[in-house]
């Protein structure tokens, strides 16, 4: 077995996903990866898996490498996302199901099979990825702000299911942070959302993984079921 | 095959004895029941025995399957009400998977 703490992130192409792949490994830990496509970089301590989130024989293929090479896992960050901004008089069906497939369906795989690993351990930290789109209830949103209400009950159902087996699971709740998740949203429809925080400012990357290096210290073990929402929401 | 996935199951089954501490020993034997109405073994313990077995049969065959699929939660007489009902289950699945 490795003697470092093995991590689990999906969605580590490009943005915030890229950027906990660079903190964590930085960090001394073995960070596995994925995403849809071939990384387009490599970084010691990090290997990469080339799937989609939601289908089930690839996921658990995944996790069974992971099992077999590792023989642990300790945290698993379920950051990979998709949003689509739309009034819901003109959203088609096919954007609902993919939304909910990654972000729900997706979280939910990732949450199960990483679960199954961290129990023999009787330790695991899962991070899942909500949004301030939920509480703000923003208009256009419907979908991604619905899905993301799903990962909220979702980490808060399992962190009780989960909790005998020694695993906590929380989330965090960003506001927007300049990825290509809002490119195409219109500048003043983020200023209008930006203008509703306590804090009046873009998030930053670092924002993200402050949270989630407190979620993950071994200190945090009474720490379950928990969303923290930058920003102050 | 079917020696295979029996052997994979009693391994599970001494597993979950020492894991839960379990006063008695579960009993290595098909008619042993182990979830439901005079079971052995409560839902955790079912949970932690499906998990269990799942990777074993994984390293055994080299096979990814799902134990806990939905024809198996929604059959009227459970697959895991018994080690043999639970090992025919599994050999099913994998021909199934062999097959597909």
């Amino acid at each position: 077995m490795i003697d470092k703490p093995v991590m689990v992130i999906s969605g580590t192409s490009k943005g915030i996903g890229r950027f906990l792949v660079e903190h964590y490994t930085s960090l001394g830990h073995q960070v596995i990866g994925c995403s849809r496509s071939e990384a387009e970089y490599s970084i010691d301590n990090y290997q990469h898996f080339c799937l989609d989130v939601c289908n089930e024989k690839e996921v658990k293929k995944m996790f069974s490498q992971i099992r077999k090479n590792y023989g642990r896992l300790d945290i698993l960050i379920n950051n990979a996302g998709i949003a689509s901004m739309n009034h819901i008089l003109i959203t088609p069906i096919t954007t609902v199901n993919k939304i909910l497939n990654t972000n729900v369906v997706g979280t939910f795989l990732f949450c199960r099979e990483a679960a199954k690993i961290m129990k023999k351990n009787q330790n695991g930290r899962i991070i899942n990825f909500a949004t301030v789109a939920t509480p703000l209830k923003l208009e256009g949103e419907a979908i991604y702000a619905s899905s993301k209400a799903a990962v909220e009950s979702l980490t808060q159902v399992i962190a009780r299911e989960l909790s005998d087996f020694g695993i906590t699971v929380n989330a965090i709740g960003p506001t927007p942070v300049k990825t290509d998740l809002i490119r195409s949203v219109p500048k003043e429809k983020m200023d209008a959302l930006i203008s509703m925080q306590a804090i009046k400012r873009y998030g930053e990357f670092v924002d993200i993984s402050n949270v989630i290096d407190f979620y993950i210290k071994p200190e945090s073990n009474f720490i379950t079921g928990q969303i923290i929402f930058l920003g102050g929401i | 095959m079917y020696d295979k996935i029996l052997n994979a199951v009693y391994e599970s089954l001494d597993d979950i004895s020492e894991q839960l501490s379990l006063k008695n020993k579960l009993v290595k034997s098909k008619d042993t029941i182990l979830f439901g109405q005079s079971g052995e073994i409560d839902s955790l313990g079912l949970v932690t025995l499906i998990v269990m077995t799942e990777e074993k049969i994984e390293d055994e065959f080299d096979k990814s399957i799902v134990l806990a699929d939905e024809r198996a939660m929604s059959q009227r007489n459970s697959p895991f009400r018994t080690v043999g009902t639970f090992v025919d289950y599994i050999y099913k699945l994998l021909e199934e998977n062999t097959n597909d």
